[in-house]
């Protein structure tokens, strides 16, 4: 332990402070409250009641007034720590509050009214966990059914993104043909065109295909993306072609070239696009939006749309669920990134 | 089984010949080095006699049968690739089933020439690495076992040794003379190594620039080296060249002058006695005695590297640098006055093209 902190304590000046030494911790802890801030944010909102929510300033932590029920008051009264003329402390009920002054009662002697200025008291509040956020949306809120929607789209068209953009990058880095470099090219420059360009004639399209309202509607025009053929070129670029020359005199197809060689050693690559995939379709909102419009098709991204209507959002379902919506992403980083190290492609030759 | 023809075969990358006109036959069952400089064009010729590169002209024959537009695969011939190629991802034993499989070759079959090229090599240990666990010579014989594996018409193989370290490169040079002569097959071999060349051939081919410069067993090409490339390629240290002119004198004999004046009674062949003029005298480091006696050359010591058994001593003559392997150890030093004798050695005279002059018999 010891030598852990004396790693992680060490400075640039020996023993005072090097100006290098506090810009690192400033920028570091900086940098940690920017990065983790909204997500702890998040989770800890995600279990405030609503007025909670709307309390100012915000706390990170779910806080609620304690209550207490007076004898004579049909509500229950918020309880709020007082400083007496006195100076001594004592537990007070709010009855009602005008201008500055509220009107206090004692829950011992709840017919002898106390006036108290506003500025000497504050309220008794204690942590509590509103988990009827998360109970409450799975019982009237059909997520299991958008839960699935979800999987299904982003597993397949995760799928079928790899093996498309595979292809193409094998082709692309792999053989010879005349027009390579301008198709790649072209393939690229698609990444400057933004989806609200096209979302018209894409809605033309998936619509005389008759995939509107169906989730291969929602799959199909997203997965050939030009960020993976590109990284995945740019990999399959770095395999030896002494190791396909081999696989030829080996009697492989090109097609067992392509999926006995290539796709086990661009590994490294295919999980960056795996969580690249997973993470553009789980969070993807406009497309479905479009494509989607009966309700039981919806996507979780969608559907937790539903929760902010006109008038009124309801944040605390919606904090609690996107919560919910997060905990597959960072899943599936966790389990990929272990695939995101320095390839093997070179270990087979001198 | 494995005859291997090729006819007037040419390759252009482009704009770029790399081969002219190529004719080559290699017999069944035989040893044939490619060897020469890098980038003349050698590799290439293997990878075309292999398939994985398609002549632009000439006709490549295998067992009388031309094969310029059969795939690689269906050649029946397996290589050694120069970087081994292993597949990274799969252990030895599936490297070596790789081939087989895409033959649809039935398991207990794979299973049997597995177990029997991996006794021959002497790999069995390791069959179930991959490739990034094993030594660099293990790789070598795990490329060398996917080929034996396929039973191959012929073997090809680019540069095998030449990751290797020297000691393992020689004793793996052995190994693969033995392995030749197990499995009698032919064996195309690809190196710059001349003496890997000499030791391990049957027949040498020389090229340079795209052309085949000699072809030969390792003993015609040393002592009969067609012209002046093949001379210094051929041969370790490498022969040297010496300056002069030659002048006919008389039926069968003709004298050269070497710069600096010293004249040499060369016997020659009449048909070229016509080659007075400049010519290029080459004689080999092994074949110049220190020798005071009758018709020495003075020379000037320039560096001496005592071997032990022998001393290679770098020398001037006239002007012109030469090398001489001198059995022994001898007490010289830099800057030291010998004389040199050519009298016992066979000198081949080289016109001003670099053509051999052919000697008296």
């Amino acid at each position: 332990m010891s030598r852990v902190a004396e790693f992680i304590f060490r400075r640039r000046g020996r023993s005072g402070w090097h100006w290098t030494d506090v810009f690192t911790w400033v920028w570091l802890i900086g940098g940690l409250f920017i990065m983790f801030g909204p997500a702890v944010w998040l989770v800890g909102s995600s279990f405030k009641s609503p007025a909670a929510l709307a309390e100012f300033p915000p706390t990170i932590m779910p806080y609620v007034t304690q209550k207490a029920t007076v004898e004579g008051y049909d509500k229950p009264l918020d309880l709020y720590e007082v400083t007496m003329p006195d100076g001594s402390k004592t537990v007070l009920a709010e009855v009602r509050r005008i201008g500055i002054v509220s009107q206090m009662v004692s829950p011992d002697k709840p017919t002898e009214i106390v006036k108290v200025k506003i500025a000497e008291r504050t309220p008794v509040r204690t942590m509590s966990f509103a988990t009827s956020n998360y109970s409450e949306p799975f019982t009237h809120f059909d997520f299991v059914r958008y839960l699935w929607n979800s999987v299904f789209v982003t597993v397949t068209a995760t799928l079928i993104t790899l093996i498309v953009n595979s292809m193409a990058a094998f082709a692309l880095s792999k053989y010879e043909f005349r027009g390579r470099t301008f198709a790649m090219l072209l393939i690229l420059a698609t990444l400057m065109v933004p989806l609200s360009v096209i979302m018209v004639p894409l809605y033309s399209i998936v619509s005389a295909l008759g995939l509107f309202n169906n989730l291969w509607g929602v799959i199909l025009p997203t997965v050939a993306t030009p960020t993976g053929v590109f990284i995945l070129r740019q990999y399959m670029l770095t395999i030896p072609d002494e190791l396909i020359d081999a696989a030829r005199m080996d009697k492989a197809s090109e097609w067992q070239i392509y999926w006995r060689i290539i796709l086990p050693l661009t590994a490294p690559a295919l999980a960056v696009l795996a969580i690249f995939s997973v993470v553009w379709r789980w969070n993807d909102f406009l497309w479905p939006l479009i494509v989607l419009s009966r309700k039981e098709l919806y996507t979780l991204q969608v559907g937790l749309s539903i929760y902010s209507g006109e008038l009124n959002v309801q944040w605390h379902f919606i904090l609690a669920m996107t919560v919910v919506t997060m905990i597959p992403v960072v899943l599936v980083f966790i389990f990929l990134q272990r695939f995101i190290t320095t390839g093997i492609a070179g270990t087979g030759l001198k | 089984m494995g005859h291997i023809k090729l006819t007037n075969v040419t390759k252009s990358f482009g704009a770029v010949d790399v081969l002219h006109d190529i004719n080559l036959e290699i017999k069944d069952g035989e040893f044939v080095v490619f060897v020469g400089p890098s980038g003349c064009g050698k590799s290439t010729l293997l990878r075309m006699i292999a398939g994985l590169e398609k002549p632009t002209g000439g006709e490549l024959a295998i067992d009388g049968k031309v094969v310029n537009d059969v795939p690689a695969a269906d050649r029946g011939l397996a290589m050694v690739f120069q970087s081994y190629a292993l597949y990274p991802h799969m252990s030895v034993r599936q490297n070596l089933a790789f081939g087989l499989e895409n033959t649809r070759m039935p398991k207990a079959e794979i299973a049997e020439r597995i177990g029997e090229a991996a006794r021959m090599l002497e790999i069995e240990a390791y069959l179930e690495r991959r490739p990034g666990q094993l030594s660099g010579g293990q790789r070598q014989r795990v490329a060398i076992g996917r080929a034996i594996v396929r039973r191959p018409v012929a073997f090809l193989l680019d540069e095998p040794l030449s990751n290797l370290d020297a000691e393992l490169r020689g004793s793996t040079r052995a190994e693969l003379a033995a392995l030749h002569a197990r499995l009698s097959a032919t064996m195309i071999y690809v190196t710059h190594d001349q003496v890997e060349a000499m030791t391990l051939a049957d027949r040498i081919v020389v090229l340079r620039a795209g052309r085949i410069e000699q072809i030969g067993t390792p003993l015609e090409l040393y002592n009969r080296p067609a012209n002046r490339f093949v001379a210094g390629f051929i041969g370790s240290p490498h022969m040297n060249f010496l300056e002069g002119t030659l002048e006919a004198a008389g039926a069968g004999t003709a004298v050269a002058t070497l710069k600096g004046g010293h004249q040499l009674q060369v016997p020659i062949a009449d048909g070229t006695a016509a080659a007075e003029g400049p010519i290029t005298l080459g004689v080999r480091p092994h074949h110049i005695t220190l020798d005071a006696g009758e018709n020495s050359i003075p020379a000037k010591i320039r560096l001496v590297e005592a071997l032990g058994s022998e001393t290679v001593l770098h020398a001037d003559v006239a002007g012109q640098k030469i090398l001489i392997v001198a059995p022994g150890q001898h007490n010289l030093a830099q800057g030291d006055d010998v004389r040199l004798s050519l009298s016992a050695a066979p000198i081949h005279l080289f016109n001003d093209r670099g053509i051999r002059l052919e000697r008296a018999v």
